[in-house]
């Protein structure tokens, strides 16, 4: 143990900054980190013991205790539930004799819940030790389990062919499927690598950004900040170094176009970097790929070392003298926080993914202090063809204000779940068609995922672009049988409960609070005055540090805007309860002493011995 | 140094640029209350108290630097409520019972909980399940008191900058811890300086808590913030 502890800590050099890379290899070594290799890391990377504790302590993907040999994690988001999570669970659990949360008494098998894993089109979903169980069945849970206790290794248990595209490469050899049903200047086929880069060698980086500029392409990872403007702050703020980010991070619940586009353009998005540290003066790329895509690891790598062989990557690149730029692939390990650009830095550089306070902006002082330029995986592909045609070429597509393209990931109650690229300007019903959704039986649209908005068939014709319906991509369908606030926004509240980094007051406890009055509601003790405090509590997150906490009420504030209907029916006639149920409370003890109090009898008689005593008092009196 | 030009809730200020708008107004005699910030450390955000609008944006005074032109509201009725939401979320996340509390008194939960005039939280308590540390012999740490404001990680390090205390975990679940390691590099002086960095009665050095007796304390003489009010 001792000895390839050592080797890892040596491969990075002992770099405190590198601490994220040095516990996954740890993770994935021995399936934990063992509390004596704490120790070990915290000596080597002289820092305390807490401050190693502190970071993986963080992460969902880290643990402390043995989490098998096998580490189960079947996604919970409210895609995997409604494409029939609960059978999936409850097999897993019967056939491994286990509950979620445990390991198998002979520490073979863990069971875990874990946060949306990016396959919303392909749910049920599990990870099992890194490798993508998409499509779960329980009659293919039980094959896995038997093939588990034959000790087959995950690898030789998928059963299904691989996927298309890239999926079934040797160095991905996945079962996912890519599901791209609409192709656009991003996803399109015509991708010549270098291009591109040919081009810009011949440009003034000013002019690239001026470029960039014209065409008016906005950030594609929710935010829409200009992506010209922020590479221009970048460049213009003095600095030796600078950084470039790529933020494949992709944790917004039912979105997964990252995934698609690692998967199938890897080579056009690592030119989009070299483009962006062109641009901004910058020789060091990272590309942060969350922990659910390690899978992709290999083929990443593959990609990266091409661009060094073509010379898109590398020193002098396109023979232009100076024109250096590398990438490096940085792990996430399980924290939807960290695709918060200031969160992702800190993550990069080992620490706990806890957003930064803003000012300064990453493009002033970012990745260890220097100028940072953090962009989508999508802003990042999009760059190369606006350099290829022209920024007026790019503003031909979509609307005036809200130029070029969008790539959706739809998933939910429709016939073709997966990946569209589609202009900016298309309203909800045009999707609801071209996904074919049964567009009478929608009963909600989730737009932009949890942080986005829940709106109803009255609002299905609003159009995507950034003056109205802005989103990251994600549009999850529900039908009338989908109890809209149990089945989603429950769900999507209990999300952003788990994944708050648990910094500020408001985003840390009180959501807790909305959340168990959302569930008093449920639980049938609501009254309207309930409704009241949501909405103003509400109010309150507005005060938290980052996107996170602030968008975290938004499920329960949407749906109790467009439908209240829904909590209005579920109020009991009366002013004031306090929530707190007596029978369910005192249910064990019941059970224990086999003895049940009278709680809400009618009132009794008494008796006529109690009849006796009261005139006996009266009379003494 | 520059001098920039900056408006509090119409009162015109003046401080040098760069400053934070916490202190930036404190010495404008304008108080704006605040519980994660140490002064003389980097501050970190989180209590979120001291929140203010600039130019219309909620933002953290303590963390925003001011800059020329800012038009900054701070004791409005929105603002206001936002503060004492947060202090009724502090005070029902963990288990403050004041009277039998050590820091009653200089305990500035408890000071700016009498300042906003808070009765009764609007929010249900809470009550946690918390451990009381004592096993060092200078410091007991009650997590019951903690509000997790991070100013004992930030100012508590040894000679070569290692901490004593750092977080752990997220979320709700968020708490702190204390290295067990450092434990021994602790001195006497430290502890007592954890004890005074830290706001509320969660680091209390030992067989020290009650020196000072309950009615001549900080805050029973006179409510926080009034003394940057009055020099004004
Ligand atoms: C909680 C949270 C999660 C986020 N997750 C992502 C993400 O997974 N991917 C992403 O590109 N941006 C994400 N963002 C937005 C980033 O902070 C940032 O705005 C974006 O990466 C900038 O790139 P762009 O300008 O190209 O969109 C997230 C923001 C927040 C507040
Ligand atoms: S809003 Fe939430 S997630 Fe964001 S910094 Fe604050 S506590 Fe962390
Ligand atoms: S122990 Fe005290 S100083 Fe440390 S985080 Fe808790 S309340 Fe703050
Ligand atoms: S004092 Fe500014 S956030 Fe706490």
């Amino acid at each position: 143990m001792d000895t390839f502890v050592q080797e890892v800590l040596e491969a990075y050099q002992r770099d405190k900054t590198r601490l994220m890379d040095i516990l996954i290899d740890i993770q994935a070594q021995f399936g934990y980190i063992p509390p004596a290799v704490v120790g070990q890391i915290a000596e080597a990377l002289q820092v305390s013991r807490v401050d190693v504790e502190q970071t993986l302590s963080f992460y969902h993907f880290f643990s402390t205790t043995p989490r098998g040999e096998y580490a189960i994690y079947l996604n919970n988001s409210v895609v995997a539930n409604m494409m029939g999570r609960a059978k999936i669970a409850k097999t897993f659990e019967d056939e491994l004799g286990c509950k979620f949360g445990e390991v198998t008494p002979d520490g073979k098998v863990g069971l875990f819940e874990t946060a949306c894993i990016g396959m919303s089109d392909q749910e049920p979903a599990a990870l099992i030790n890194g490798v993508v169980f998409p499509n779960l069945t329980p009659f293919r849970v039980r094959e896995i389990v038997r093939d588990i206790k034959a000790g087959k290794s995950p690898e030789e248990m998928l059963t299904a062919s691989y996927g298309d595209g890239q999926n079934s490469s040797p160095l991905i050899k996945a079962v996912v499927q890519n599901h791209i049903y609409k192709k656009g200047p991003v996803l399109s086929d015509d991708y010549q690598p270098g291009e591109a880069l040919k081009k810009i060698v011949q440009m003034t980086p000013e002019a690239v950004i001026e470029e960039v500029k014209a065409s008016n392409l906005r950030g594609r990872g929710g935010a829409g900040f200009p992506t010209g403007l922020k590479w221009e702050f970048c460049r213009k703020f003095p600095s030796k170094q600078r950084y470039i980010f790529c933020n494949a991070d992709e944790g917004e619940p039912g979105t997964f176009k990252d995934r698609v586009i690692l998967t199938e353009r890897a080579q056009l998005l690592l030119e989009g970097m070299a483009i962006a540290g062109y641009a901004v003066g910058a020789t060091q790329g990272i590309l942060y790929v969350r922990y659910e895509y390690k899978y992709l690891q290999k083929h990443l790598e593959e990609m990266i070392r091409i661009g060094h062989e073509k010379g898109y990557l590398g020193q002098n690149i396109g023979g232009k003298e100076g024109f250096d730029f590398d990438v490096r692939i940085q792990f996430g390990a399980g924290a939807y926080v960290c695709g918060e650009e200031s969160a992702l830095i800190e993550s990069a550089e080992g620490k706990r993914g806890e957003p930064r306070d803003r000012p300064p902006f990453p493009v002033e002082k970012g990745y260890l202090d220097q100028p940072t330029v953090v962009n989508n995986v999508e802003t990042l592909c999009s760059v190369v063809k606006i350099i290829l045609n022209g920024g007026s070429w790019y503003r031909s597509f979509g609307t005036e204000a809200s130029t070029g393209t969008k790539v959706l990931s739809v998933s939910g109650d429709c016939r073709y779940p997966g990946i569209y690229e589609v202009e900016w300007g298309f309203s909800v019903n045009d999707i609801l068609d071209m996904v074919g959704a049964d567009v009478e039986d929608v009963q909600a649209v989730q737009v932009g995922g949890p942080s986005g908005a829940c709106i109803g068939p009255d609002e299905f014709d609003r159009i995507l672009c950034y003056a109205d319906l802005a989103t990251g991509g994600s549009m999850i369908i529900f039908n009338h049988r989908r109890d809209l606030l149990r089945e989603v926004i429950l769900n999507f509240t209990n999300f952003f409960i788990e994944e708050s980094c648990g910094s500020c007051v408001p985003c840390r406890m009180l959501s807790v609070i909305m959340r168990d009055k959302l569930l008093k509601i449920l639980n049938g003790h609501g009254v309207y005055q309930d409704l009241i405090d949501l909405e103003e509590w509400g109010k309150i997150m507005k005060a938290n540090r980052c996107g996170l906490g602030q968008t975290a009420p938004r499920p329960i504030l949407t749906s109790l805007k467009n439908f209240r209907h829904l909590y209005e029916e579920r109020l009991q006639d009366k002013d004031f309860d306090s929530g707190f149920d007596l029978e369910a409370a005192i249910k064990d003890a019941c059970e224990a002493t086999q003895r049940t109090p009278h709680l809400h009898k009618p009132e009794r008689q008494e008796t006529a011995y109690e009849n006796e005593l009261v005139g006996a008092i009266g009379d003494l009196l | 140094m520059s001098v920039v030009k900056f408006i509090i809730d119409g009162v015109e200020c003046i401080a040098e640029k760069g400053e934070y708008l916490l202190q930036a107004a404190r010495q404008n005699g304008i108080y704006i209350p605040s519980l994660c910030h140490l002064e003389g450390y980097k501050p970190r955000g989180s209590c979120r108290i001291c929140n203010v609008k600039v130019n219309g944006r909620l933002m953290t005074a303590c963390t925003t630097p001011v800059a020329d032109g800012m038009d900054i509201e701070n004791d409005t009725p929105e603002l206001r409520d936002i503060r004492t939401a947060i202090l009724e979320i502090l005070f029902v996340e963990g288990n403050h019972f004041c009277p039998a509390c050590e820091r009653s008194g200089n305990c500035e939960l408890q000071a700016q909980i009498y300042r906003h005039q808070i009765m009764a939280p609007r929010f249900p308590f809470q009550f946690p399940d918390r451990d009381v540390d004592a096993s060092h012999p200078n410091i007991l740490k009650d997590y019951n008191r903690c509000i997790l404001c991070k100013r004992c990680i930030r100012a508590i390090k040894d000679e070569n900058g290692k901490s004593f205390f750092a977080f752990k975990k997220r979320s709700h679940k968020v708490e702190i811890s204390m290295d067990p390691t450092m434990k021994e590099n602790l001195t006497e002086e430290l502890a007592q300086r954890a004890m005074e960095v830290c706001p509320v009665g969660a680091l209390l050095r030992k067989e020290k808590g009650y020196d000072t007796p309950i009615g001549k304390r900080k805050y029973d003489k006179q409510p926080i913030g009034s003394e940057i009010e009055t020099a004004k």
